[in-house]
């Protein structure tokens, strides 16, 4: 077999399964992450976190780690007085203000992990050492875990009136009382997910100097939002933005979590600063379980009016968010999400909800893919479950009763999400589930699981149906540079964590020129290098960074014709673009030469704004046999449908989906952050926090569908970060449900609640 | 996440290390492959003030087969037990039991004597050891003695073996052949600490059972050996039928605790599963032509 001809091979570089520009630096350990980075002079820092819950701080003697040989500087609260709490970069609510957290405890410590002091030593052995010789006095206080249970005072004694529940989100639509009214029955549900995070394999890290020429304080080990933080840091510090700058390195996950704004990245940029010397932080795992954003941990009572065939008319849910001790710089997302995307792909005409986000003396929570979804969809699905076993329909029926259909597209939910309106922009719904089911032979496959269940085996099978949300906008930038070598770079601020943001950029660039991605570079998450970006959350990337990157490329064709038409003697309309060359009657032009024609480089500009996100949609399955005796779960089937509108690099969205299932087997079946009841918690390594090995993870049957391309972007793309995991906690629970034949309202399904359920 | 500071010294002889033994007390500590000590000298968990390093020791490591008895080195790393280390029901046994010990790159370092010195109560050498009755070889300043399993293990991490002693061989009694073998073992996740596990091994003759051995671990404070049970299969039928109700006996002889992966009612019931399809597995390998 012969090569195909240069330009045939480039013109589809977009829906191609590319290898990734990224993985040559990783698979020669080029790569570097944030722990690689080492400076001459550079200064260790530890932080030293509350032992306990909840208390009040009476008094931290630093004397004797002061005294210890290396140590350069010991810090409390007293020490970074001047500092504000860390601010909110989302869903900003009114009155969450007085719940931030200080960069260090001020007066009280509200959970085991809390930094109370900081230590700057010579070694990250005297540093460790020095931590452990500060000894805080603490007042214990009675740790507040529950929050379903009554709001109690934040701060006792002292803020009087300042209660546990810092907002109730309200969203709704439709005549919720009439439809209750008119309902054949009323189906009711408790559910609850456990507390769970994405937990990266590279655990946080920084590196911070200061030049003391410029007054610039660089930062490097940025993750996800490094223009945002880049602004919040120089507002904490009292800079102006551009004496502050962040650098991303290669990530090692981020999943939400990682890269938000935290006291540590605060630490180390006023440290460089103030103590004169680089400083290197990096957290070890037992600080990363107790120290970076938790998320999941939603109790959900829902109430449905339902007609007689299945169908929802009304929808009343009421939740509650256990945020943790503090809100942190998400600020109400996760709770608004959820309450905003429980309806799902259901059409729901009436519903109300109160999501109401509660503080706990646990760590902080925020973001973790697909958040708000995970938990929302399992809630939601386990109502449909509920109401096929109440009306006598199957799963797959009483939701296909229920779907929106493709003629109501583009759907508004007539309510609000990050400060967006919720309009699902395309989906066929039905078609997916009708694929999906012939795909399963889902009828068959149900029959067998009988059968096995009537021989007395415990198997079975379930569905999670779900909406997801992508390309938050409001804009992103990218800028293109042509050299006259005829190599591109693209330089974007938006953010890579390991997710195939060069290789994605690069392919959109070269589909769009018709040219191979080999000479196109992509810069990324350096506020040094573009002016903006918004980062790497929300499943944004490929659509917002994606688009411009489109609209940027087209602006440099127009370029590249223009100098050619200058450089032929052509009038511009009669030349043409095609496969990276510019063609006339008296003559072609490469893009190189185009680019050596206007002097050496051509820059073009796109931006791509938006004020709605995008809406891909999705089915997960699972069939799985309860192990009755060890109460052990085997996986014998999964399969995810998924429509992602448009595909840039398949392979990138299968790995996509995949990582993201292992993630979502891992809140369904193992990982949770369990606490005694005094606010101790018990999973703080590896070896109790449990995440799926490639030993627990089963195949995933894959059916990418690009049938509903989305309209309010020029690809036509819809994001793949989350559909992986949104849907895995219903389908899973679906299955172990319908295996033990009885109601399964709680994830983790660890072999500890299963061996509850069998035995009632 | 480091540890904190410690001296280090790497013996090359039982001798030398009974003398840095002796010169540090209660401050020195012995590392064999170090995964259970380093992590928790890391979590500053453990804070010894001494390493006294056994790897360089080479009379302490290797296997000697001698007709009835497995001289096993302390030093010998669980990864040697992959294939069997000889002929016979123990040697399979003993390589049924390694896939369960914890992963692959652990097993590479992580050593017999340093599993059964650590005596984790899901360890599973442990069981094995006083599941099989091995005599443990300590040797100390006054010389050398021989311990069996149910004098060694004296609790969660707590052995026989003396702050001023060390480990130098487990003795291991070899089954004769004809008898068939069987492991079981339930974790959360492959390779986790076990929340219960048993090994058995059966001798059948005329259609029943005319020897057995049997322990169930991690659902009490060390491996214990059910001699009761033992007893009670003896001379029975060889059937599921008798191996399930001897099983049934085994809640109210284990004294499990519970801790967040699961509670001690769960794994009480859960000893009884592994115990029965340890045995059963034990009886399907009696059957296996040889």
């Amino acid at each position: 077999m012969t090569d195909a001809p240069a330009d045939l091979a480039n013109a589809n570089a977009i829906g191609r399964s590319l290898r990734r520009i990224e993985d040559r630096p990783l698979l020669t350990g080029q790569a570097a992450f944030a722990a690689d980075l080492r400076v001459e002079g550079q200064v260790h820092m530890r932080v030293v976190r509350s032992p306990v819950a909840f208390g009040r701080i009476t008094e931290i003697d630093v004397d004797e780690a002061l005294e210890l040989p290396g140590v350069i500087a010991v810090w409390t609260h007293a020490d970074v007085a001047a500092l504000p709490q860390i601010d909110f970069r989302m869903t900003r609510i009114e009155g969450l203000g007085p719940y931030r957290q200080w960069v260090l405890a001020r007066d009280f410590v509200r959970y085991v992990g809390e930094p109370m002091a900081v230590v700057f030593a010579e070694t990250g052995f005297a540093a460790e050492d020095a931590a452990d010789l500060i000894f805080a006095e603490i007042d214990e206080l009675d740790a507040h875990l529950s929050a379903t249970a009554d709001p109690v005072e934040v701060y006792p004694g002292v803020e009087t009136g300042l209660l546990s529940e810092p907002a109730v989100i309200r969203k709704g639509a439709g005549d919720v009382d009439a439809a209750f009214a008119a309902a054949d029955r009323v189906v009711e549900l408790e559910v609850a997910v456990g507390r769970h995070t994405g937990v990266p394999l590279e655990t946080r890290g920084a590196l911070a100097q200061h030049d003391p020429d410029s007054d610039v304080v660089t930062m490097m080990g940025a993750a996800k939002v490094p223009h945002y933080n880049r602004g919040a840091i120089a507002t904490m510090l009292g800079l102006p933005t551009d004496k502050v700058q962040l650098s991303e390195q290669h990530v090692g996950g981020g999943f939400g979590i990682r890269g938000e704004l935290y006291p540590e990245d605060v630490l180390v940029c006023h440290a460089a600063r103030v103590l004169g010397r680089p400083i290197r932080w990096i957290e070890d795992r037992k600080e990363h379980l107790l120290a970076a954003n938790h998320s999941r941990d939603q109790a959900y009572r829902l109430r449905a009016a339902v007609d007689p065939e299945g169908v929802i008319l009304g929808l009343d849910a009421a939740f509650y968010t256990d945020q943790g001790a503090y809100v942190r710089t998400h600020g109400g997302t996760v709770t608004d999400l959820a309450a905003a995307m429980l309806p799902g792909p259901y059409r729901i005409p009436a519903y109300r909800v109160a999501g109401h986000i509660r503080l706990t003396n646990k760590t902080p929570a925020g973001t973790y893919r697909a958040p708000g979804r995970f938990e929302s969809t399992f809630a939601r699905e386990r109502l449909m479950d509920e109401i096929a076993d109440q009306c006598g329909l199957s799963r797959s029926e009483v939701r296909r009763r229920n779907l929106i259909p493709e003629a109501a597209m583009p759907f508004d939910r007539q309510i609000d999400t990050l400060g967006t309106h919720l309009v699902y922009d395309s989906g066929k719904y039905a078609d997916l589930l009708e694929r999906f089911r012939t795909m399963l032979d889902l009828d068959r496959t149900e029959d067998a699981l009988a059968e096995r269940r009537d021989a007395g085996e415990m198997a079975g099978c379930g569905l999670g149906f779900f909406v997801e949300k992508s390309g938050l906008g409001p804009d992103d930038l990218v800028r293109l540079h042509l050299s006259g070598d005829g190599t591109i770079r693209i330089v974007t601020g938006v953010a890579s964590v390991g997710q195939g943001v060069e290789t994605t950029l690069a392919q959109v660039c070269a589909g769009t020129l018709g040219i191979g991605i080999d000479g196109i570079e992509v810069i990324h998450g350096q506020t040094s290098l573009i002016e903006k970006g918004m980062g790497a959350f929300a499943t944004r990337v490929t659509v917002m960074a994606g688009s411009a990157v489109k609209i940027a490329a087209e602006a440099l064709i127009a370029k590249a014709t223009e100098a050619a038409a200058k450089a032929l003697g052509a009038d511009p309309a009669d030349l043409t673009f095609d496969a990276g060359r510019v063609s006339g009657p008296s003559g072609a032009l490469t893009l190189a030469e185009a680019a050596q024609a206007a002097g050496g480089e051509i820059v073009a500009e796109g931006l791509f704004e938006t004020t709605h996100m995008t809406y891909p949609y999705g089915i997960h399955f699972a069939q799985v046999s309860v192990d009755p005796e060890t109460c052990g779960v085997t996986i014998e089937r999964y399969a995810v449908a998924y429509d992602i509108g448009r595909m840039v690099n398949p392979m990138l969205v299968e790995g996509q989906l995949v990582g993201a299932v292992a993630q979502g087997v891992g809140g369904a079946l193992l990982e949770e952050f369990v606490y005694d009841e005094a606010g101790q918690p018990l999973a703080t390594s590896l070896a109790d926090y449990l995440m799926p090995t490639a030993m627990e993870m089963p195949e995933v049957e894959l059916l990418i569908r690009e049938d509903a391309p989305s309209p309010i972007n020029p690809l036509g793309v819809k994001g793949a970060g989350e559909g992986g995991i949104n849907g895995a906690g219903a389908a899973l629970a679906g299955a172990v449900s319908q295996a033990l034949g009885r109601r399964v309202d709680r994830l983790p399904m660890t072999p500890e609640r299963i061996y509850r359920w069998i035995r009632g | 996440m480091k540890p904190a500071a410690f001296s280090y010294h790497r013996p090359e002889t039982i001798s030398d290390a009974l003398a840095l033994l002796a010169e540090h007390g209660d401050v020195g500590k012995i590392i064999a492959g170090g995964q259970s000590l380093v992590p928790s000298m890391n979590f500053r968990l453990a804070r010894p003030e001494t390493l006294i390093d056994m790897n360089a020791i080479a009379e302490i490591a290797g296997i000697e087969d001698r007709g009835d008895t497995l001289v096993i080195g302390a030093m010998t790393r669980h990864a040697a037990f992959h294939t069997p280390v000889c002929d016979g029901p123990t040697g399979a046994m003993l390589t049924r039991v390694v896939g369960n010990i914890a992963h692959y790159p652990i097993r590479q370092r992580g050593t017999f004597g340093g599993s059964l010195c650590h005596a984790d109560p899901a360890s599973e050498w442990c069981l094995v050891a006083a599941t099989f009755d091995a005599a443990m070889e300590i040797h100390g300043q006054d010389g050398m003695r021989e311990v069996g399993a149910a004098d060694f293990f004296k609790g969660t991490f707590t052995t026989a073996v003396g702050g001023d002693e060390l480990l130098a061989r487990i003795h291991l009694p070899k089954l004769p052949e004809g008898w068939g073998t069987g492991f079981y073992e339930f974790s959360r996740r492959r390779g986790d600490f076990a929340l219960a596990m048993a090994v058995a091994a059966l001798k059948v003759e005329g259609g029943k059972i005319a020897d057995a051995r049997l322990g169930v671990g991690a659902v009490a404070a060390h491996g214990l050996r059910l001699e009761t049970l033992e007893q009670a299969l003896t001379g029975q039928p060889a059937t599921e039928e008798t191996i399930a109700e001897v099983a049934a006996q085994v809640p109210g002889l284990v004294k499990p605790s519970g801790d967040i992966h699961g509670s001690a009612e769960y794994r009480r019931d859960l000893a009884q599963a592994v115990v029965r399809r340890a045995l059963n597995a034990a009886l399907a390998d009696c059957a296996v032509p040889a």
